[in-house]
């Protein structure tokens, strides 16, 4: 039995497996920043198929496990013959995943905003991709900050399932380093500081931003 | 070209649905013990006692800025180095509690703040005890007003629930995996079963606003 003792190295390996966390977070915020923005578009158009589709795109995204939807990419992947790859695999279902909740949280953003813009707007003669540009989206989008930040601390977490397919980034690293030490204590405790460090500050400033808003808005 | 292959997955579907009757006890017993701490903690919270506010407070911020596959390692690996060993199922059901815990306690403080200061001044004057004013005063419409939000987060909680296969316990996800390791159908064995989630979480928000329309059913009064 080789069982190494828990130091400062394995702390390192352990923080500095972040960086994987934090790449993962990163690619599927902007994918999924991307996807939302044309979910909430759809969900919210006047034509009633991409209402629909955006709809049920949306309810099965928020109906199944994050876990399930890991899954069916890691193993779709290899039906449509190509290599498996948790790298990616973990990326495209972690995108699809926070399309899905941006593109709701955004549809909340834009409805919102008091129909009177929206028929100011038509009224003078913009249709809906100049009226979105113009005048609902700079709109909404002060209103999206604050939920959207916390939704990003929501999305970091989840990377976390993506150990479980074989990623390693920082939760994975964790169980690696554990079956090395055997000291789960300190592994998963120093795995979930990290973590906190990295959502903590950004939980905080969600929230902050919203008493903000709330103040400005509330007369 | 793939030929999808469901027939294994038929074949082992009795232990899908002893693997969602699971699920469904696991979460559902998580709700009501996690709403149960989360009302605790909320009043906590409305306490003049400092340090408990801080532990609470501690505890909030801990558990909703760290992932639930990590709170779950945590409890089922590290716990034993304090000597408290849990099986898959109770480390399963702990985690669960404590992380419905954090979250219901917002929700439910939520609620409390928003009941006038005048409500509590009337039952005070009323003669009402404190516990008689916790239930009937401040409890009972702060339920009513959270009760969307509750029912959203339970059904996250059962989606999340999912992740306890990880520890092997005996739920939904965990039986796919095992049927998945013996069939190696793996596509068909999880298409399934995120299929079986999906009529769940959609099933609890059917019987959610059931109860809605029976339990607030008397007049909102302003």
């Amino acid at each position: 039995m080789l069982i190494r003792p828990f130091g400062w190295n394995e702390f390192l390996i352990i923080v500095m497996a972040a960086q994987w966390t934090i790449a993962l977070s990163a690619i599927a915020f902007a994918g999924g920043g991307v996807g939302g923005l044309l979910i909430a578009l759809a969900r919210v158009s006047d034509a009633r198929w991409p209402r629909l589709l955006a709809t049920g795109f949306i309810r099965i995204f928020q109906g199944t496990p994050l876990l399930m939807q890991l899954f069916l990419v890691f193993f779709g992947m290899n039906i449509l013959g190509f290599a498996i790859n948790p790298w990616i695999a973990a990326a495209v279902a972690l995108t699809l995943h926070a399309s899905a909740f941006l593109g709701e949280i955004w549809r909340g953003c834009i409805e919102a905003i008091p129909p009177g813009q929206r028929e100011a707007a038509t009224a003078l003669g913009l249709r809906y991709v100049n009226r979105m540009r113009y005048i609902i989206l700079p709109q909404a989008s002060r209103i999206a900050v604050a939920p959207t930040v916390g939704f990003l601390v929501q999305l970091i977490k989840g990377t976390s399932l993506a150990a479980i397919i074989g990623f390693t980034e920082l939760t994975r690293q964790g169980q690696i380093i554990n079956n090395a030490t055997f000291s789960p204590f300190m592994v998963f405790g120093t795995v979930a500081a990290v973590y906190f460090v990295l959502c903590w500050p950004l939980s905080l400033l969600a929230r902050r931003m919203e008493v903000k808003f709330s103040r400005s808005t509330t007369r | 070209m793939y030929t999808f292959n469901f027939e294994p997955v038929l074949a082992g579907f009795d232990k899908l649905l002893i693997g969602a009757l699971v699920t469904v006890q696991l979460s559902c017993a998580a709700m009501v013990i996690g709403l149960i701490v989360s009302i605790l903690c909320a009043a906590g919270k409305t306490s003049r006692v400092a340090p408990l506010r801080w532990v609470i407070d501690a505890y909030i911020e801990i558990i909703r800025n760290t992932p639930f596959l990590v709170q779950i390692f945590f409890i089922f690996f590290g716990l034993p180095a304090l000597g408290i060993r849990l099986s898959p199922n109770s480390a399963a059901l702990v985690a669960l509690v404590v992380n419905f815990g954090a979250y219901g306690t917002e929700i439910i403080r939520a609620g409390i703040e928003s009941i006038q200061k005048g409500q509590i001044e009337a039952g005070t004057a009323l003669g009402l005890s404190k516990l008689k004013i916790f239930r009937y005063i401040i409890m009972k419409p702060a339920l009513r007003t959270v009760y969307p939000a509750l029912t959203s987060q339970f059904i996250y909680l059962m989606l999340t629930s999912s992740v306890v296969s990880a520890i092997s316990a005996d739920d939904l996800a965990a039986a796919g995996n095992d049927l998945q390791s013996a069939t190696f159908a793996s596509f068909e064995v999880y298409i399934v079963i995120t299929a079986m989630y999906l009529v769940m979480s959609i099933g609890f928000s059917a019987v959610f606003s059931m109860i809605e329309k029976v339990a607030f059913r008397y007049p909102l009064s302003r």
